[in-house]
């Protein structure tokens, strides 16, 4: 692969992205709202993490805090090492040609007034990549990278589908060929028969580039079907972590499992379940314990901890973690 | 679904539409003759706009002064072709003067926010909240008479408005999604500015500026009246109809004319304003 990343992946050793206990709070008219809360995780190089979990989880925040569109209030968020916000302060440009990202909305995140032609080059222009004779060669190979008609370069967004919008904001973070995809929720605002086929893109992407993937889904089955570990997040925490099949065909944490169920029902096989985080997230013990079908008395008073259970395959849960009450639920 | 209703209410929005396009042609067109009194008046005059003739001094209309003559038995056709450069002209370049201060000040407030902000539009307040009229005499009075002052007077005067209507338009702009994926690119404050904010601003700026001009030309034409703008000989509207007003009784065409012009080229620019803004909102 002809290599024109800015940054050299391969001289590090340890992980691409690092996030250790990161706090995030909005202020809001109706008090503060604890959105991300102590959080940790890790992507690995070329590796696709699924971070799932129902809307207001905080999952889109971390891919904000990410992006360093948001600042986080404590902890640390790591790439190659060094602090986000020192990337953005010292290397901005550096930083953004390696993390790039593609969000929920497909249009809303293309200038409307401006040609597709002119939105896929915008990046090169940016980062002063190549002439403009090079810049349109370069549009021409992204363009077919993604799989879209040469022909739309003159067409405004307006004029595309859904999923061509979505196309041309996948050929425009490929463009720097960066190390690390941020996806927010990338296929959720299209049409069924259209999401399978942007998904099979990114996994295209992510087995050709080598290019790793943070790829964030409030539904389960379409982080399965990509991702190589799963982060499962509740009320602004990991709760669950694994391997990609291990956690949606053994689900250890009740609220996977909830999430499991919710996906298997026929009708809604959008991964959500029923009740909301809304009703009270308690303040002590466990933050899953009003929804929760087998909580016991400890988890309203102690919050069990992020604990291995297999290989690679951690959950927050009390009972989880105890295979002789496991065994009793189970 | 009504399937009787669609076909219905497609007719009438073709229909609005139509109008609202009819009105633009004729608009644009007219804009396109008064462009070329203001470009190329010695062409299509009939005559010399200042040359005297006092024996001939308040002839009506007639084959040879198809607007009459004025105190002075200058041709008043010939002025007012002529004229259109000083008062057109001036409202353009008053209108540009504020569009490009207005739109560099407002960006500058909303990007940086905070006491900038403030800052920036307390000042725009201050000069919003001063009777125009009253401001620009003394601007204009100040600088002393004659045409330049008077467009350096409503300059100062209109750009404040402007500056309020973009700081609102930047700021609500910057919130939209396109903004953030453009940051995540890592495009820079001015490129971001430059290309995905300013352009968004353009199509309510059109139909601003174009009500405006109309509005300038009425201030201008004010502001003569009382004295203040074009000095003799200059063939300014504004002025024309003000140095009419002694002889209004006895030559009507001298004050009608001018002010037929007037009010036939201001109208002309709300419609087209109008007519722009039907458009951008539908």
């Amino acid at each position: 692969m002809p290599s024109g990343r800015v940054l050299d992946v391969d001289r590090d050793v340890t992980s691409l992205l690092e996030l250790t206990g990161v706090d995030k709070t909005f202020v809001t008219d109706r008090g503060p709202v604890r959105a991300v809360r102590r959080m940790s995780m890790v992507v690995g190089k070329g590796e696709v993490v699924g971070l799932v979990g129902e809307s207001g989880s905080g999952k889109s925040t971390i891919a904000n805090l990410v992006l360093g569109l948001e600042h986080a209030d404590a902890g640390r968020i790591r790439f190659l090492g060094r602090d986000v916000g020192e990337w953005l302060d010292k290397e901005e440009a550096r930083y953004r040609q390696a993390v790039q990202a593609v969000f929920q909305h497909p249009f809303q995140a293309l200038d409307s007034r401006k040609r597709v032609g002119w939105l896929v080059a915008e990046p090169l222009v940016i980062h002063r990549r190549g002439n403009s004779k090079s810049r349109a060669e370069r549009v021409r190979e992204l363009m077919a990278d993604v799989h879209l008609d040469p022909s739309l370069v003159d067409r405004y967004p307006h004029q595309l589908s859904g999923g061509q919008a979505q196309r041309v904001n996948i050929a425009r973070a490929l463009a720097l060929e960066p190390s690390l995809l941020v996806c927010d929720e990338p296929v959720s605002a299209l049409d069924v028969s259209v999401q399978a086929q942007i998904l099979n893109l990114l996994l295209e992407i992510n087995r050709e580039r080598s290019m790793a993937m943070l790829f964030i889904s409030h539904s389960l089955p379409v982080v399965r079907h990509l991702s190589d570990r799963i982060v499962v997040m509740y009320a602004g925490t990991a709760v669950e972590e694994g391997p990609g099949g291990e956690v949606s065909d053994r689900p250890t944490h009740p609220y996977t499992q909830l999430l499991v169920s919710a996906a298997s029902v026929v009708t809604g096989d959008h991964g959500q379940p029923r009740g909301t985080m809304r009703e009270a997230i308690p303040s002590v013990g466990c933050r899953f314990v009003p929804r929760c079908p087998v909580a016991i008395d400890r988890c309203s008073s102690e919050e069990p901890s992020l604990d291995e259970l297999a290989e690679g395959h951690s959950s927050r849960c009390w009972v989880a973690s105890d295979p002789a009450l496991r065994a009793e639920v189970g | 679904m009504s399937v009787v209703e669609l076909p219905a209410t497609a007719d009438t929005t073709s229909r609005t539409r139509k109008a609202g396009r009819g009105v633009v042609w004729w608009s644009a067109a007219t804009v396109v003759v008064l462009a070329a009194l203001v470009f190329i008046p010695g062409l299509l005059a009939p005559g010399d706009p200042y040359t005297l003739d006092i024996g001939n001094r308040f002839t009506g209309p007639q084959s040879g002064n198809l607007f009459g003559t004025d105190d002075a038995g200058r041709d008043i056709l010939s002025r007012v072709i002529h004229g259109a450069r000083y008062s057109i002209g001036s409202a353009v370049l008053i209108i540009t003067v504020a569009v490009v201060v207005g739109t560099i000040y407002g960006s500058l407030a909303a990007w940086y926010g905070g006491i900038l902000d403030r800052l920036l539009m307390r000042t725009v307040d201050v000069f919003l909240a001063f009777p125009y009229l009253v401001f620009a005499m003394a601007v204009a009075a100040s600088l002393g008479r004659g045409l330049t002052s008077t467009i350096v007077a409503l300059s100062l005067l209109w750009w404040p408005s402007y500056a309020r209507m973009i700081r609102g338009q930047v700021k609500s702009i910057l919130n939209d999604y396109h903004i953030r994926a453009a940051t995540t690119l890592g495009a820079r404050r001015g490129q971001i500015l430059r290309w995905h904010v300013i352009p968004h601003t353009y199509s309510q700026l059109l139909v601003r500026l174009t009500l405006d001009i109309g509005n300038a030309l009425v201030a201008l034409t004010g502001l003569a009246f009382l004295g203040l703008g074009a000095t003799p000989p200059l063939p300014e509207w504004g002025r024309m109809v003000a140095d009419s007003k002694q002889f209004a009784l006895t030559a009507w065409w001298y004050a009608v004319f001018p002010g037929a012009v007037i009010f036939l080229t201001v109208l002309n620019f709300v419609l087209l304003g109008e007519a722009l803004r039907k458009r951008s909102t539908s």
